[in-house]
């Protein structure tokens, strides 16, 4: 027994105290040992996680200065091209933020970086749920809500980048009453309502305020909290490797290792976030002068995760409908509110479609190789093309300028590759998904290709194979084999009409579309016949490991007989054999 | 709590030795063909004390920032600017404070990251997972205390009390709902009208004069020479926006005076809605708002900068490019008695995006 030192007497007493009104040490007890997976993509979500500790303290602190008034005053701070003018409070109250309050700018840009990491981060984290299959049973409704996290996080930065009331701000307001107009029989109302009147109204900066530092903040905070409570009741998806099955953990325990690196972590997040803020400028308001709904800036830009939705804007060709004196303006509502809104359904609803047309009930808590699962990794694909190609919309002027292009040949182009381009690259990424798993099913039954070629006695030439080492064969053997739906039958053996012949019928195309494909592993006899193989060949090589054994003591004597890396001289080498070390 | 501490100890032992003697710890399994090969700290002493005073040094050089922190805090002039290089001329509060700070929150990470990578226990462990799904026996008893409270309650038995329940429970949040409509109160010039009709309006109307904008003078013929551009507004915005204390009357009367030679112009909205070939246009994008200021002398071409729909107002402000569906509204003008150019009429339909009401 080691001695105690006071502050674990302190800390001990104090579980105590805890534990006897809470029956805490429980918790402690099974919890402090917990065992968290290990890898680089595991990350992702802790940087949107820790971002967004950042932006919420940050904000508090933003809260604290910014006046969220459209109350006209004249300025009269630091910033001399600004003096004397007449602007909104808000936009007051944030220059002053800028050049009157010591840290003020700091704070501002470090929440405006940590929000864009923060969004960033999520999508990125997003993908990889995605693409290893971390949301299939049990973690569907985690995914749910990450989805919702998502749609968060952008009203949260929309909003957020809209309360300064500067010029490049007040026009993404414009912009987005001109979209809620655009909605049928409610838009106009709607838009009355949420501004106060027209546009742009005295209201609509206070209403912002309320929902950027209070409604928006408040959900995303609950939810983060279940999703990291379920993450902890479901434990952590690990990848596969040696001794990882899906029936256990593989890592750290959390006390300490994991609190040291994931809190670590979190400081590691924040110092580069305050670093980025005090030395990289962002969002320079004082340059855009305050909001008048009747001028603005060319080439406007809004933040990146909006970039996709003014893409789609941009690229809609023109179509508006008017029938019985009513007006559909299929040019705004298709980008700005039908295509996303199907995108984000699709996104919530997909762990569903992809279970029911696999039929896999199976709890999966070893992560998929992404080649495993051809039809799902195109599918996460084919989406980032379709969303690169609207974010590359976004940004047609800048891209016009910049390498001196037409913009309307840019958005011609856009047009047709936002139509040919997704399911090519579907297609591709199924094809090399496909062809990695023939690569990995030949590795297993031939070993690795060792790059040596080697001449033997009788006069073949072989290449060496070598036997997979076991964390690899661990890595490659993981996939689960997915059986296809069977074909259904329109009657059954007792001539019993089956009433749902179609939906099975499409359920069994669909998933011979999506696993039917599936290269299957060698069985466990034919791993053993080219482990054999292997063996075969080291066994063929051995007299060659014999000779390098004396290679060495040639080096110690200053002779060179091979280079390493040269198969030719290794050839030579065996060609000339053992006699040949006698020179 | 001493348990704990203890446990600490004991993976401290079973360190650096390899997978094979993994500590035996209650919950965990050995792992036996997991690879694990000794860090340096491991086995040689003087390489972990290295990296424990490397991990201190990161700690103590947060303190320092921090204190450097709050000397950039008391001592910089917010205001002094400092030529860096590469980032040019820079605030050197902002700098030094982010920089510090920055510096302070980092190495307090990196100081634990490095302790967990060097000094703490670098062999994986093991512990099962359970099914989700409760035991058999937990949903049995689930479904029975459901079905007590659903015959103690009469929830399935009192149809009546059921059905106005839930109609209760249908009606309660209408107040609230009800309560948004003074979300707009309509102002002194709104009363009585529909948004869509106060959409469908502008301050123009027969006899305005049209000033300049930001000078608030009256526009004569001669002010604008062919080729030339004028953002120009109605001569009673100012009292309308003293009245009304907002930016709405302006967002709605902006226009583009634009001038060429009269047998430039191909179509236009109406007849003789020039004035000697100046033609008077909206100045707020039928797409979705933006205000539009790109005019292409030479073309005749308007482009707005947000989504880049391009009109034609030497052809009656038609879209030639772009997701905007609607062609800009023209404002007829004409002279009045002293040469100042002045509206003939409000706009003949509503200018900016399109909305559901509109015709």
């Amino acid at each position: 027994m080691t001695t105690t030192s006071p502050i674990e007497k302190v800390g001990g007493g104090a579980a105590n105290y805890v534990d006897q009104r809470l029956g805490s040490n429980k918790f402690l007890g099974r919890n402090l040992g917990k065992v968290f997976p290990d890898h680089w993509s595991f990350m992702l979500g802790e940087i949107a996680l820790y971002s967004f500790v950042v932006v919420l303290l940050t904000g508090v602190f933003l809260t604290l200065f910014y006046k969220p008034s459209s109350l006209e005053v004249i300025y009269d701070g630091s910033y001399v091209p600004l003096k004397g003018i007449k602007m909104t409070e808000a936009y007051a109250s944030s220059l002053d933020l800028s050049f009157d309050i010591r840290g003020g700018l700091l704070l501002r840009q470090m929440h405006h970086w940590a929000a864009l990491i923060f969004v960033g981060a999520i999508a990125v984290h997003m993908f990889r749920v995605f693409f290893t299959g971390a949301f299939r049973k049990p973690r569907e409704f985690n995914w749910i809500i990450g989805v919702a996290l998502t749609t968060l996080a952008l009203g949260a930065g929309f909003s957020g980048y809209s309360l300064p009331d500067d010029l490049l701000s007040g026009t993404g307001l414009q912009i987005a009453r001109g979209i809620m107009q655009a909605i049928p029989v409610v838009g106009t109302w709607m838009a009355f309502l949420l501004f106060g009147g027209e546009f742009p109204g005295t209201d609509f900066i206070s209403r912002l305020y309320s929902v950027h530092i209070l409604l928006i903040p408040g959900l995303i905070l609950a939810l983060v909290t279940v999703h990291l409570m379920m993450v902890w009741t479901q434990k952590h998806t690990q990848f596969p490797g040696p001794g990882r099955t899906n029936d256990n953990v593989v890592g750290y325990p959390l006390m300490p290792v994991y609190m040291a690196k994931a809190g670590g972590f979190f400081f590691i997040v924040f110092g580069i976030i305050a670093l980025i803020g005090g030395l990289v400028t962002i969002n320079p308001i004082w340059l855009f002068g305050p909001f008048t709904p009747d001028q603005v800036s060319a080439g406007s830009q809004p933040d990146w995760y909006i970039g996709w939705l003014d893409g789609a804007l941009r690229m809609m060709p023109n179509i508006e409908t008017t029938t019985f004196g009513y007006t559909i303006s299929w040019n705004v509502l298709i980008p700005a509110a039908i295509i996303p809104g199907i995108i984000f359904t699709a996104l919530a609803l997909y762990p569903f479609l992809e279970a029911w047309v696999t039929g896999d009930k199976r709890e999966h808590n070893l992560l998929d190789r992404p080649r495993n699962a051809p039809t799902r990794t195109g599918i996460g694909v084919m989406a980032i093309t379709f969303y690169s190609l609207l974010w590359i919309g976004g940004a047609n002027d800048i891209i016009a300028i910049t390498f001196d292009l037409s913009i309307n040949s840019i958005i011609w182009a856009l047009r047709i590759l936002i139509i040919v381009l997704p399911p090519i690259s579907f297609v591709v990424t199924r094809r090399i998904c496909l062809g990695l798993q023939r690569r990995d099913r030949d590795k297993l039954l031939h070993g690795y290709e060792s790059g040596r070629i080697l001449r033997l006695p009788n006069g073949e030439f072989i290449e060496v194979h070598q036997p997979l080492n076991y964390k690899e064969m661990a890595v490659i053997t993981s996939k689960t084999d997915v059986a296809v739906m069977p074909a259904p039958v329109k009657t059954d053996a007792d001539g019993v009409a089956n009433k749902l012949y179609l939906v099975d019928k499409l359920r069994h195309r669909l998933s011979s579309f999506f696993y039917g494909e599936n290269i299957p592993l060698p069985s466990a006899a034919e791993i053993e016949a080219g482990q054999h193989h292997a063996e075969h060949d080291a066994a063929a090589e051995a007299p060659l490991a014999a000779y390098e054994d004396r290679d060495e003591l040639f080096n110690a004597h200053g002779g060179v007989l091979h280079h390493p890396g040269m198969p030719m001289t290794n050839m030579e080498q065996v060609e000339q054999g053992p006699a040949g070390t006698s020179h | 709590m001493s348990d704990l501490t203890t446990q600490g100890h004991d993976s401290h032992a079973g360190d650096g030795h390899g997978h094979e003697v993994a500590p035996a710890r209650p919950g965990y399994s050995p792992v036996a063909d997991i690879p694990h090969s000794p860090r340096a700290t491991d086995t040689d002493p003087r390489m972990a004390r290295r990296a424990e005073r490397q991990v201190a040094a990161m700690f103590v050089l947060s303190m320092l920032f921090v204190v450097l922190f709050v000397v950039a805090y008391v001592a910089i002039d917010k205001t002094t600017i400092v030529y860096i290089p590469v980032m040019g001329e820079v605030n050197f509060s902002q700098v030094a404070l982010g920089f510090t700070l920055g510096a302070a929150v980092f190495l307090i990470g990196a100081g634990a990251i490095q302790w967990a990578k060097k000094l703490m226990p670098d062999v994986e462990v093991v512990q099962e997972r359970h099914d989700m799904a409760s035991p058999k026996d937990d949903t049995n008893l689930a479904a029975a205390n459901y079905e007590r409270g659903k015959e103690e309650s009469g929830f399935a038995r009192y149809t009546i009390i059921r059905r106005t329940l839930i109609g209760a429970l249908a009606l309660f949040p209408i107040p609230l709902i009800i309560m948004l409509k003074d979300l707009w109160v309509p102002g002194p010039l709104e009363q009585g009208k529909s948004p869509a009709q106060i959409l469908s309006t502008t301050l123009w109307r027969k006899g305005s004069r049209i000033v300049s904008d930001g000078t608030y003078l009256p526009v004569k013929a001669t002010d604008l020479p062919v080729g030339g551009l004028i953002s120009a507004v109605p001569e009673d915005l100012r009292e309308v926006e003293e009245i009304e204390g907002n930016l709405n009357a302006r967002g709605k009367a902006a226009i583009i005076l634009v001038r060429m030679q009269p047998d430039q112009i191909r179509s236009q909205q109406g007849e003789g809605w020039d004035y000697q070939g100046i033609l008077a246009y909206s100045k707020i994008c039928t797409h979705v708002g933006c205000p539009i200021a790109l005019y292409e002398q030479r073309t005749h071409h308007l482009l707005c900068p947000c989504h880049q729909s391009t009109f034609d107002l030497a052809d009656a402000g038609n879209v030639i490019f772009g997701p905007a569906a609607r062609n800009m509204p023209q404002l007829p003008i004409g002279v009045d008695e002293e040469g100042f150019l002045i509206a003939m009429s409000d706009f003949e339909q509503p200018i900016g995006p399109s909305f559901w009401e509109r015709a």
